[in-house]
């Protein structure tokens, strides 16, 4: 039986708990024992990406001792699973101590729609989810884990759900982090097309795997007054 | 972000004309390109793999490759000369035109020169050089830079330059884009005829065969190169290449990368000034290698990778930023995700300290590179830099102090516990809210509510579900 940590992000933690124990359930249902380890806080991306290295490794430190000895850290994001697996090692390349603990660290971080597909290799949960359903490639999992058929296919396993492509699926909604209020209006211009095309597919609900592109979407959406739902790839997994 | 920055990204947001012509003609680029990829050149990626490879040992190499270029450019007849910035080179080639007696000059585009202030140089010491590529021709009459790498006239639509040219040639509003074509090969075949010096960029140097390459779509790059007496040559020192046979890569790659062509129409192999036993070519030919910033650019290991780029814009066309602020808003010629990596390591990341921010990291320029530059890593790195000359400078104290803050609640739980259950007690109760009252005292949070909805933070966080679950 697989001994799974959660890390939940911060996002998901405050703002979007229901995602994370949608995550439980679904890897509690795949057989695996899932722990919280209770002093998880952040990855440390917004002050990486903000270009404060030193912060960053001090919020870094902070998760490789939280982590330590983790058999599996599933993160329901794409964008904080690359945080850890792909740049961690650049923050810590003159810290040996840190590098090596990172390197130990990185073969057990997975997104959680890669776990559950290149891990369990479980793509049916029995899911149930009636309605129109579109999936928004959030651009970490995309491009940083090469994560992009994995999510479609665990959706085209949910009866009554039916997945309609955007056309431009695999264009970022504009979040970016610290971008989102540093440009605001360039990045809510990008959310704005993204939300024509997902007006285009007819879809009533959003899919992701990453809780902020749809915290940005979501976002949008609402200021247009559109009658569109968000959900994370785990809620949609979790609903029966 | 300084103001010129600021007010040229709202200007382009708010024109909804030229945010048309930005996102229709990037994305007709973007659709050419994947056909010309689609099923015709299945070693893509082994392609850019080894394009990156080349141009990694060039770079590091850069030193003897350019000395074997300079021995083969002199082997052939032709002189190299070194410069240092755009000032030389205007030295340079004004020296020579007061030498020879020379009145007019043609041009063939290029970047390089566009970087240096080319024309400009010349003409406040009244020496006349003219654009011959279509587009830079435009962009001449209009007195503007241009807006993309590649398609310098790309946010102008076929009305905007029947205007122009009504304008500034004083022919009849013509909207049809062949005669407008047709015009401009008029006047610009009359100064090829006129011209005393030809100056061309060069897409590629190579070393072991001393010669230029140069890839068009026009004809006017080998009219400009050939035409007149003297050949000139301005390229920056990374645009050499070890052998004529990597060109077998850069070539497959560039067109595509470009405009989604296999080859475009011309592409020309120029050693040196005519022979002896040949009719056709200049009889002088100078190969200006420029610095500008470049060479300073090699003490990073890492950042350095920005010179491996071929100049083919396809970052730029496949950039959601670019899409929506275009060309102009950039704070130097080069625009785009290269642009951004580029202006801050030539100049200093002082130039514009917001540009290497204006950026969501969402990768699709690197996943475009021909020659596999890891753009959002640079972007990075320079952030990095801006945020030590800040604090060398002073300035941006308040951030500073915010992810202080940050990293300190991050690594104490108790805190970052205690900060959520405030939050969440004293924040706003609904799912989503358009107003937060005080919003006005943190800014992020104004910022976040000018454009779209905010989620409150929960009232129960995962953590207090965690512990229910638990029972």
């Amino acid at each position: 039986m697989p001994r799974v940590s959660l890390f939940v992000t911060c996002i998901i933690d405050q703002l979007f708990p229901k995602v994370g124990i949608a995550m439980a359930d679904v890897l509690e249902r795949a057989g695996c024992s899932v722990e919280f380890p209770e002093d998880q806080t952040c990855c440390g991306q917004p002050a990486f990406n903000s270009g404060y290295r030193e912060e960053a490794r001090t919020v870094a430190r902070h998760f490789l001792k939280v982590f330590d000895g983790a058999e599996y850290i599933v993160v329901p994001s794409g964008s904080c699973t690359s945080m850890v697996s792909h740049h961690f090692a650049d923050l810590f390349q003159d810290f040996p101590a840190e590098l090596a603990a990172t390197r130990t660290l990185e073969p057990k971080v997975y997104e959680f729609s890669s776990f559950l597909t290149g891990v369990l290799k479980v793509e049916d949960f029995g899911a149930r989810f009636e309605g129109i359903v579109t999936y928004h490639d959030s651009c970490h999992a995309l491009r940083e884990l090469k994560i992009k058929d994995g999510p479609r296919r665990l959706l085209g396993n949910v009866k009554g759900l039916e997945l309609r492509e955007m056309d431009i699926a695999q264009e970022c909604c504009g979040f970016g982090g610290t971008f989102s209020v540093k440009f605001p209006e360039v990045s809510g211009g990008m959310v704005r097309t993204k939300i024509e095309s997902i007006k285009k597919t007819g879809a009533s609900t959003v899919v992701s795997i990453d809780s902020s592109c749809l915290m940005q979407i979501r976002g949008a959406l609402s200021r247009a007054g559109l009658p569109i739902e968000t959900m994370h790839l785990a809620e949609v997994l979790a609903s029966r | 972000m300084s103001v010129v920055f600021d007010e040229k990204i709202q200007q382009t947001l708010g024109n909804a004309k030229l945010q048309l012509a930005i996102y229709t003609s990037t994305g007709r680029l973007m659709d050419h390109r994947k056909k010309s990829l689609t099923g015709q050149l299945p070693d893509f990626e082994e392609l850019r793999t080894h394009a990156n490879a080349v141009k990694k040992h060039t770079i590091e190499n850069l030193d003897y490759y350019l000395e074997q270029l300079e021995a083969n450019v002199k082997a052939h007849g032709g002189q190299v000369v070194w410069c240092r910035d755009g000032q030389q080179v205007a030295d340079f080639v004004l020296a020579l035109a007061k030498e020879k007696g020379s009145k007019l000059i043609v041009k063939s585009k290029s970047m390089t020169t566009e970087e240096i202030d080319f024309n400009e140089r010349l003409e406040h010491h009244h020496l006349e050089s003219v654009e011959t590529d279509l587009g830079e021709y435009i962009l001449q009459l209009k007195h503007e830079r241009p807006y993309h790498i590649v398609a310098p006239a790309l946010h102008l639509t076929r009305y905007d330059v029947a205007n122009l040219f009504e304008k500034e040639l004083g022919v009849p509003n013509d909207t049809v884009i062949e005669n407008q074509t047709l015009l401009a090969r008029k006047v610009l075949r009359d100064k090829f005829l006129q011209a005393d010096i030809g100056v061309s960029g060069a897409n590629f140097l190579v070393a072991d065969s001393g010669s230029i390459v140069l890839v068009e779509n026009e004809g006017n790059a080998r009219l400009t190169t050939s035409a007149p007496k003297i050949h000139i040559a301005v390229a920056g020192v990374e645009k050499v290449i070890p052998r004529a046979q990597d060109l077998a890569t850069f070539l497959k790659l560039l067109g595509r990368s470009a405009t989604g062509q296999p080859l475009t129409v011309y592409t020309s192999f120029l050693s040196g000034p005519k022979r002896a036993e040949e009719v056709d070519g200049p009889d002088e030919f100078y190969l200006v290698l420029l610095d500008n910033g470049r060479t300073k650019v090699l003490a990073d290991r890492e950042k350095r990778q920005v010179l491996y780029c071929i100049r083919c814009g396809a970052c730029l066309n496949h950039c959601p930023v670019y899409r929506k602020i275009g060309g102009h808003s950039f704070p130097w010629v080069y625009s785009g995700p290269i642009g951004a990596i580029i202006t801050p390591q030539f100049m200093t990341v002082r130039h514009e300290p917001a540009l290497p921010f204006a950026s969501s990291l969402c990768g699709a320029c690197a996943e475009v590179c021909p020659v596999k530059i890891d753009i959002p890593k640079i972007l990075l790195d320079l952030r990095e830099d801006v945020v030590k000359a800040r604090t060398e400078d002073a300035s941006n104290q308040l951030e500073r102090l915010a992810f202080r803050m940050f990293a300190f609640m991050m690594s104490h739980p108790w805190l970052y516990r205690l900060a959520g259950k405030l939050g969440a007690r004293f924040g706003p109760k609904k799912a989503w809210v358009s107003h937060v009252p005080g919003a006005g005292m943190l800014p992020p949070v104004k910022l976040w509510l000018s454009q779209r909805d905010l989620p409150s933070l929960a009232k129960k966080s995962f953590r207090d579900l965690w512990k229910e679950r638990k029972g």
